[in-house]
């Protein structure tokens, strides 16, 4: 955007009061992130590339969907199964070509998602799971960034502003001021499981939209350490201030390597089919035929096992040789029980709820000491 | 005092509005509530009293509006 803003293009928003060229400036001056380009991401773009906002990046790395088209707008027939960041970038460089758009087409883990972000303004969460609300969330955080948050769930939406930095040099709340450590993936539908109509994403998701524009052009009250609940029903809005709490701090991660570190899907996976069994109930197992016991110790350590059979395969490698794994009922041990418990959550996440899986609680010494006393 | 619910908790509990008496602070609303609907003791929630966040326990009068607001995650 090298010349001035197109007066007739912004005209209708170039004449409120209180925009004016100064502001139409300010959006075109604008870099904003928008991560997902789904059911909120597609009205977050299509309204801020409209408004001229002048650097748009979109993270993506979804393929469009049938089952996507009821509400996700920018996208049509003929582009089921393309990347959606690629397509909507294509279809909003049509809407308008002041706007210089960047397509990420991937998902966003926590090893890109600082050097992603690192270079926008505000960030907007259109996602739609946890693991990467959260990461979103404390990658925000960490380089001082404002977060604008939208999510739905069935007939409700919420929106609000995160970790904006008020005239004091304060950040207001973050989303871990509401809810400090992730509720487990599945306890809590997303739109697959839960059912969603089209319209009202598209009502979030042009209220997240309508807050970006607030805080570049300070226009409004932007939802700074509020969340607004919104009842698709009845329409209506309940609204319930956040506070900064000074325990968040220990939730989030402290550095860029730290932040790297963390297993964000891990945090929020909760295999409902992973379940530890005691001495006694894995003894029994232990008998039983079409079942994968699994030693997930190094292989040097004692003591070794040789009462009944089973594979030794130690849990760095054990996601890498699940494949050899053929029995729909897989338990793993150790020696004390902690890390045949992440394997079993491991190898979980890996299957869903194809296999069984089971972790013996306390790991081999438990069992030693039970077969003793028998 | 009003309890509202939102999001799934409607499901949870079958209705959006309770009205419950005799409650003095929020430790006793929840475990009354959880006794009452076992399902939203698995659910995650957070607490507010006349609109703003509430994290820990806080004495409630009978006029106090009371929302249980559970993670939204869908897009």
């Amino acid at each position: 955007m090298s010349q001035g803003p197109s007066y007739e293009r912004y005209h209708r928003q170039m004449i409120l009061p209180n925009f004016g060229l100064r502001v139409q400036r300010l959006l075109l001056k604008s870099k904003v992130l928008v991560i997902g380009a789904g059911g909120l991401g597609c009205p977050v773009l299509q309204y801020l590339v409209g408004a001229g906002v002048g650097y748009i990046g979109i993270v993506d790395g979804d393929q469009i969907s049938l089952s996507n088209l009821h509400r996700q707008t920018l996208f049509a027939i003929d582009d089921i199964g393309l990347n959606k960041a690629a397509v909507a970038a294509k279809k909003l460089s049509q809407l308008n070509s002041d706007v210089i758009i960047e397509a990420f087409t991937f998902h966003l883990t926590n090893h890109y998602a600082l050097d992603v972000m690192k270079d926008y303004d505000i960030i907007v969460d259109g996602t739609d799971n946890f693991a990467t609300r959260y990461m979103i969330n404390d990658a925000c955080v960490l380089l001082k960034k404002t977060l604008v948050y939208g999510a739905v769930s069935q007939y409700e939406g919420q929106v609000a502003v995160f970790n904006h930095f008020l005239p004091n040099g304060e950040p207001s709340a973050n989303y871990r001021d509401i809810f400090p450590d992730p509720p487990k993936e599945g306890s809590v539908l997303n739109c697959v499981d839960a059912g969603v109509l089209g319209m009202l994403p598209g009502i979030i998701g042009s209220m997240q939209a309508a807050e970006v524009i607030k805080l570049i052009t300070g226009i409004g009250e932007p939802l700074v350490n509020q969340l607004l609940t919104y009842q698709f029903n009845n329409h209506q809005v309940f609204t319930v201030k956040i506070t900064p709490q000074s325990k968040t701090s220990s939730f989030i991660p402290t550095d860029a390597t730290a932040f790297k570190s963390i297993d964000y899907v891990w945090l929020c996976s909760s295999p409902p089919n992973t379940l530890e069994i005691n001495a006694a109930e894995f003894d029994q197992l232990t008998s039983q035929k079409n079942i994968d016991i699994i030693d997930v110790r190094e292989l040097h350590e004692l003591p070794v096992v040789q009462t009944f059979s089973h594979l030794r395969i130690p849990l760095p490698d054990l996601k890498e040789s699940a494949g050899q794994l053929k029995n729909d009922t897989v338990v793993v041990f150790c020696q004390s029980g902690m890390r045949s418990l992440q394997a079993a959550k491991e190898l979980s996440a890996l299957w869903g709820d194809t296999k069984r899986v089971y972790s013996l609680q306390g790991g081999i010494l438990s069992w030693i000491r039970f077969a003793e006393k028998k | 005092m009003k309890i509202l619910f939102f999001g799934q908790l409607v499901e949870v509990v079958g209705t959006k509005e309770l009205i419950i008496e005799g409650i003095t602070d929020i430790h006793a609303l929840t475990s009354s509530l959880h006794q009452q609907f076992p399902l939203l003791a698995q659910s995650k929630y957070v607490v507010a009293v006349d609109q703003e966040i509430v994290s820990g326990n806080q004495h409630l009068h009978e006029n106090n509006i009371v929302a249980l607001m559970p993670p939204f995650s869908g897009g």
